[in-house]
C-alpha cells in the first residue's frame, strides 16, 4: 500500500473498525505513560468511564461538553467541504459569546424570555460569523491563507475580550474579570428543569436545552450539505475549484458563505457554555473547545453522525479526565491533556496506521 | 543465448477479484523499439509496473538480459538498468535541471562534487542523444516537452539501458511528439531498448519495431509491427471490427447561431493569445477547429463558454449580444441556460468533480436547475433514474449511478460529460478534444453521437488536436494558428496536407 491510494478496505470497515483501533491504540500508549509515573492504568481506566458514565452527575457534564464539541465540530467539518481549514473556531466562539452578552446586557431588563432567546441565538450566531467573514473576505478576494488568518484572529479575540471585559463589561466593583449575572429570563432551560416538569428526576448539572439545538444543527447541516444546491455548491468549491469555475460556480462566494455558516456555528457554542452553564461572561470561557473541534470533525470524518459519536467521545474524555484528576493526585489536568492528545494523534494524524495492515487480514480472508 | 532485453512469461496480476494481468508473455529485443498498445484499462500500465517494481507479480517470471530476476522495488529495476519515464512527471519544479537528475542519486553530504561530476555527464548524454535541455534552467519554467526530456535524461543518467515510457505522447503538441520520436530513434542507434506504452495506433505503425497488443489482462498478439497495418491492430485491440471513418450524410446548415467577430484576447503576461478571431457556425453543422495545441484554441473555447473575458471584439448568440449583455450570475452559469453546452477540454480537472457519485455529476453545471429540486433539496430519486437512463443511452460501464466517477475509465468519464450536456438539448456545443485519452471503442461511439446531434439541427464548435478527427467529423475546418484563424476548409476537401501547411501558418519550423 502506497501513500495516496485509494483504501482497498470495505466501507463499514473504514467507518468502524480503523477508529476502534485507533482509540486502543491512544489508550494503550496512555496506559504505558500511566503505568510509567506509578499508577494502575486499568484503576485509571475504569475511573475515567466510570466519571463519564457511571453515575447521572456525570454522564450530564459529560452530554454538556458533547454539546460544545458537537458546535465547534460541525463549524470545522462546514468548513472543510468547502477545503478550508478553519481553526479559528475558538475566537468565533469566543465572539459569539460577546454577542450574547451585549444582547443579554442591554434587553434582560425589559424583553420577556421568548423574545430574548431568540435574539440571543441570532446575536452568537451574527458575531460569529461576522469574526469568520473577515479571514473568508481575505481569501477568497486577495489569496491569504485561511488557516495563518483564522489562528492570527484567535489571538486577537482573546486580546479584544480581555480588554472588552477589563474596562467596559465587567460587573460594577468586583475583583473578578466577569460581567454581572444574567437575568434569568435568557437562561436556556436546564435538563433537571425540563425533566422535573414531565416527572423525571434528574441530578443537577449544566446540561441544558442547547443539547437538543445541537442535535438539530446536525440535522439541519445533513441536509443542507447533502441535499441542497448550496451545498452542492459547497461540496464542488471543496473537492475541485476548477469544475466549480466550469459549471459557473461564484467561488469567492461560497468561500464566504461557508466560512460565515463556520462562525455561526461556532458562536452556538457559546450559548451552551453562558447561557446554559455560567449565565455570566467570563474571560476565557471557551477554554480550547475550538480547538477540541478541529480533532471531532477529523475524527468523525466531517459528517455529522461521526461528528455526534466523536464529540462524546472527546465529552467523555474531559468529564472522565476531570473525575479521575481529582481522584488520582498523580493524573493531573495536562495528564488528561495527554489523553486527548493521544486520541487526536492516532484518530486524526494517524488515522491510516492500522490499514494496511486490516486491508492485508481482508484479503486473506477472502 | 537469446538476443531479448526483457523477458516475461506467465505473468499473473490480480487486484481483488479483477485479473489485471493474465498470463501475460513478452520478449523485447535489444535495441528496439516495442510498443504496448491496448485500450485503457487493457492492463498495459500494470505490466510496466510489474517490471519496475512497483506491483509484484502473483504468478510467472522475468528475465533481464537472459538473467531471472525478482524486482521488488523501483531500485532494483534501476540497478538492472531499467528507467521509466512515467505519464505525470516526478520532477521538484523550483530544481534546476541538473539538481533534479542528481536527486537521489546525491552520493555523499555535499552536493558541489555530485553536481560537478553530473554536469559533465550530462553534456556527453545531452550530445550523444541529442536532447538539448540546458542544464541549469529551473524545471517548472521549462515547457511539457523538456520536462519529458529531463525525465529521459535522468533515467539515462541512472545508467538504464532499457527506457519504459507510459503515454509520453499524451501530454506533447505533434511538434514535441515529432522531437520525442527522433529521440527515440537515436536512443535505438545508440543501443538502447525503448518499450512505448500507448494507445496510437499511428504512433506505433510510424516508431516502433515491434508490438504487443493487450486486451482485457491479456496478450492478443505479439507482431513485428511491418507485418500489420493499422486497421488490423485496431481490431485486434478492441476485439471487433472498428470503423475508423464516420458515415456522414450530407447535410444542409440553417440559420446562424453563433457568430463572433473581431475577439481579441490579451492575457496576464500580456501575451496576444487571441487576435482578430472572425467566425460563424450554423445550426446543423460541424464546424472543426484545428491547430496545434496551444494556439489559442483553448482560450478561444473558454471565452465562448463564459469561463473568462475577450479582451474585446463582438460575440452574438442567436440575437443576443454576449459581450455587453449584463449577467446576475457567472457567465458560465448564464451561458448554459441560453443552450449553450460546453465539454471542456480537460474533462477529468473541470468536467467532472472526480470525489462525486455519477448521479451528482450529471448535474454538474445546471445545479441551478429548479425541476430538479422540490424546495430547497434535490429530487435525489428522479436523478438516479436520470442519472441510469444516461447510463444505458451511453453505454457507460459500469452501470451504476452510485458510483464515484473517479473510478471510471478515462473513455467512459468523457461520456458521462457529453451525456450530461447532450441531455441539456442545447443549441450550440462547445467540445474540446472529446476523444483525448479514449479508447477506440468509445471514440466511434462518441463520434456518432456527435453527427447525429448535427443532424438534429445543433450547432458544434469542435476543437481537437487530432487532425483524422476534425477532417473526418467537421463540414467546415478553421485552423488555428498563433491566435489568429489562418485559413477555412471545407471538410470534404481537407487534406492533411492543405491543414498542416495552415497550422504551420506564420510559424518557423
Amino acid at each position: 500500500m502506497k501513500l495516496g491510494q485509494p483504501s482497498t478496505l470495505p466501507r463499514w470497515a473504514q467507518l468502524t473498525i480503523l477508529p476502534v483501533l485507533n482509540l486502543v491504540a491512544a489508550l494503550l500508549v496512555t496506559g504505558v505513560v500511566t503505568w510509567l509515573i506509578g499508577e494502575n492504568p486499568l484503576e485509571c481506566l475504569k475511573l475515567l468511564i466510570h466519571g463519564a458514565f457511571g453515575y447521572g452527575e456525570g454522564i450530564g457534564y459529560t452530554l454538556f461538553y458533547t454539546t460544545d464539541f458537537i458546535f465547534t465540530g460541525l463549524a470545522v467539518a462546514a468548513a472543510y467541504h468547502a477545503g478550508l481549514f478553519n481553526i479559528g473556531g475558538e475566537g468565533q466562539a469566543y465572539l459569539g459569546g460577546l454577542g450574547i452578552t451585549l444582547t443579554v446586557l442591554a434587553f434582560d431588563k425589559i424583553l420577556p424570555f421568548w423574545l430574548l432567546m431568540p435574539l440571543c441565538l441570532m446575536a452568537a450566531m451574527i458575531f460569529g460569523a461576522a469574526w469568520a467573514y473577515i479571514p473568508a473576505w481575505l481569501q477568497a478576494r486577495r489569496g491569504s491563507h485561511i488557516v495563518v488568518t483564522t489562528i492570527m484572529f484567535n489571538f486577537i479575540s482573546y486580546s479584544v475580550m480581555l480588554y472588552l471585559i477589563g474596562h467596559h463589561l465587567i460587573e460594577a466593583g468586583s475583583q473578578n474579570p466577569t460581567t454581572r449575572e444574567f437575568g434569568a429570563n435568557s437562561w436556556m432551560p436546564a435538563m433537571q428543569g425540563m425533566a422535573a416538569a414531565i416527572g423525571v428526576h434528574l441530578p443537577n448539572t449544566p446540561l441544558n436545552a442547547s443539547f437538543f439545538l445541537a442535535l438539530i444543527a446536525c440535522g439541519v447541516f445533513y441536509l443542507v450539505v447533502w441535499h441542497t444546491r448550496w451545498g452542492y455548491e459547497l461540496r464542488t468549491v471543496g473537492t475541485n475549484g476548477d469544475a466549480a469555475r466550469y459549471a459557473g460556480m461564484n467561488v469567492p462566494k461560497v468561500i464566504i458563505v461557508a466560512m460565515c455558516a463556520s462562525g455561526a456555528l461556532a458562536g452556538l457554542a457559546a450559548v451552551n457554555e453562558l447561557l446554559g452553564s455560567t449565565h455570566r461572561m467570563n474571560v476565557d470561557f471557551t477554554n480550547g473547545i475550538g480547538f477540541v473541534g478541529v480533532a471531532v470533525a477529523l475524527m468523525g470524518r466531517n459528517h455529522p453522525v461521526g461528528i455526534i459519536l466523536s464529540a462524546l467521545l472527546f465529552g467523555a474524555l474531559t468529564q472522565g479526565g476531570l473525575d479521575l484528576s481529582f481522584a488520582k493526585p498523580l493524573i493531573t489536568r495536562e495528564m488528561v491533556l495527554l489523553i486527548e492528545g493521544l486520541v487526536i494523534l492516532f484518530c486524526g494524524g494517524l488515522e491510516n496506521l492500522f490499514e494496511p495492515m486490516l486491508a492485508g487480514l481482508f484479503k486473506r480472508g477472502k | 543465448m537469446t538476443d531479448f532485453a526483457i523477458e516475461l512469461s506467465g505473468i499473473c496480476k490480480s487486484f481483488g477479484a479483477v485479473a489485471a494481468n493474465r498470463d501475460v508473455e513478452m520478449n523485447v529485443a535489444k535495441g528496439s523499439i516495442h510498443g504496448i498498445i491496448g485500450e485503457n484499462g487493457a492492463g498495459k500500465s500494470t505490466l510496466m509496473s510489474i517490471l519496475y517494481g512497483y506491483y509484484q507479480a502473483d504468478a510467472g517470471t522475468i528475465r533481464v538480459n537472459d538473467v531471472e530476476v525478482r524486482i521488488r522495488n523501483s531500485q532494483e529495476a534501476i540497478r538492472l538498468g531499467i528507467g521509466m519515464v512515467h505519464q505525470h512527471f516526478m520532477l521538484v519544479d523550483t530544481f534546476s535541471v541538473l539538481e533534479n537528475i542528481v536527486l537521489g542519486a546525491e552520493g555523499g553530504v555535499l552536493l558541489s562534487r555530485a553536481l560537478g561530476a553530473a554536469r559533465t555527464h550530462l553534456k556527453q548524454l545531452n550530445q550523444e542523444y541529442g536532447l538539448e535541455v540546458d542544464p541549469d534552467a529551473i524545471v517548472g519554467k521549462l515547457g511539457v516537452g523538456l520536462q519529458q526530456r529531463v525525465e529521459i535524461l535522468k533515467a539515462l543518467y541512472r545508467g538504464a539501458d532499457v527506457l519504459i515510457l507510459d503515454e509520453p505522447t499524451a501530454v506533447l503538441t505533434p511538434q514535441e511528439a515529432d522531437h520525442l520520436f527522433r529521440i527515440l530513434r537515436t536512443l535505438k542507434a545508440q543501443g538502447k531498448t525503448v518499450i512505448l506504452i500507448t494507445h496510437k495506433l499511428r504512433e506505433v505503425m510510424d516508431i516502433t519495431d515491434a508490438v504487443t497488443v493487450m486486451r482485457a489482462g491479456q496478450v492478443v498478439g505479439n507482431v513485428r509491427t511491418s507485418d500489420v497495418d493499422r486497421a488490423q491492430l485496431a481490431d485486434l485491440m478492441v476485439g471487433r471490427k472498428v470503423n475508423l471513418r464516420v458515415d456522414k450524410p450530407e447535410h444542409e446548415p440553417g440559420a446562424v447561431v453563433l457568430s463572433v467577430k473581431g475577439l481579441n484576447l490579451v492575457d496576464a503576461r500580456g501575451v496576444r493569445v487571441l487576435q482578430d478571431v472572425n467566425f460563424q457556425i450554423r445550426a446543423g453543422e460541424i464546424v472543426g477547429l484545428a491547430g496545434v495545441a496551444g494556439n489559442g484554441q483553448s482560450e478561444l473555447l473558454e471565452v465562448l463558454a463564459g469561463m473568462s473575458e475577450a479582451t474585446s471584439g463582438e460575440i452574438s448568440y442567436k440575437d443576443l449580444d454576449l459581450v455587453r449583455r449584463k449577467y446576475r450570475e457567472p457567465k458560465a452559469a448564464a451561458l448554459r441556460k441560453l443552450g449553450i453546452a460546453h465539454v471542456p477540454e480537460d474533462r477529468s480537472r473541470e468536467g467532472l468533480v472526480k470525489a462525486f457519485s455519477l448521479y451528482e455529476n450529471v448535474i454538474l453545471g445546471y445545479q441551478c436547475d429548479r425541476s430538479i429540486r422540490r424546495g430547497p433539496f434535490y429530487k435525489r430519486r428522479e436523478l438516479v433514474a436520470r442519472t441510469a437512463q444516461l447510463i444505458a443511452q451511453f453505454d457507460i460501464r459500469p452501470d451504476n449511478p452510485l458510483l464515484r466517477a473517479g473510478l471510471l475509465s478515462g473513455g467512459n468519464q468523457q461520456k458521462v460529460v457529453l451525456a450530461r450536456e447532450i441531455h441539456a438539448d442545447p443549441d450550440l456545443l462547445l467540445i474540446g478534444q472529446p476523444t483525448r485519452g479514449v479508447d477506440i471503442g468509445a471514440i466511434e461511439f462518441i463520434h456518432r453521437r456527435l453527427v447525429a446531434l448535427r443532424d438534429a439541427g445543433k450547432a458544434i464548435l469542435l476543437v481537437s488536436v487530432e487532425l483524422d478527427e476534425i477532417m473526418s467529423l467537421s463540414d467546415r475546418i478553421l485552423v488555428m494558428s498563433c491566435g489568429r484563424i489562418s485559413g477555412e476548409v471545407a471538410g470534404k476537401d481537407a487534406s492533411a496536407m492543405a491543414l498542416g501547411l495552415l497550422m504551420g501558418g506564420g510559424e518557423k519550423h
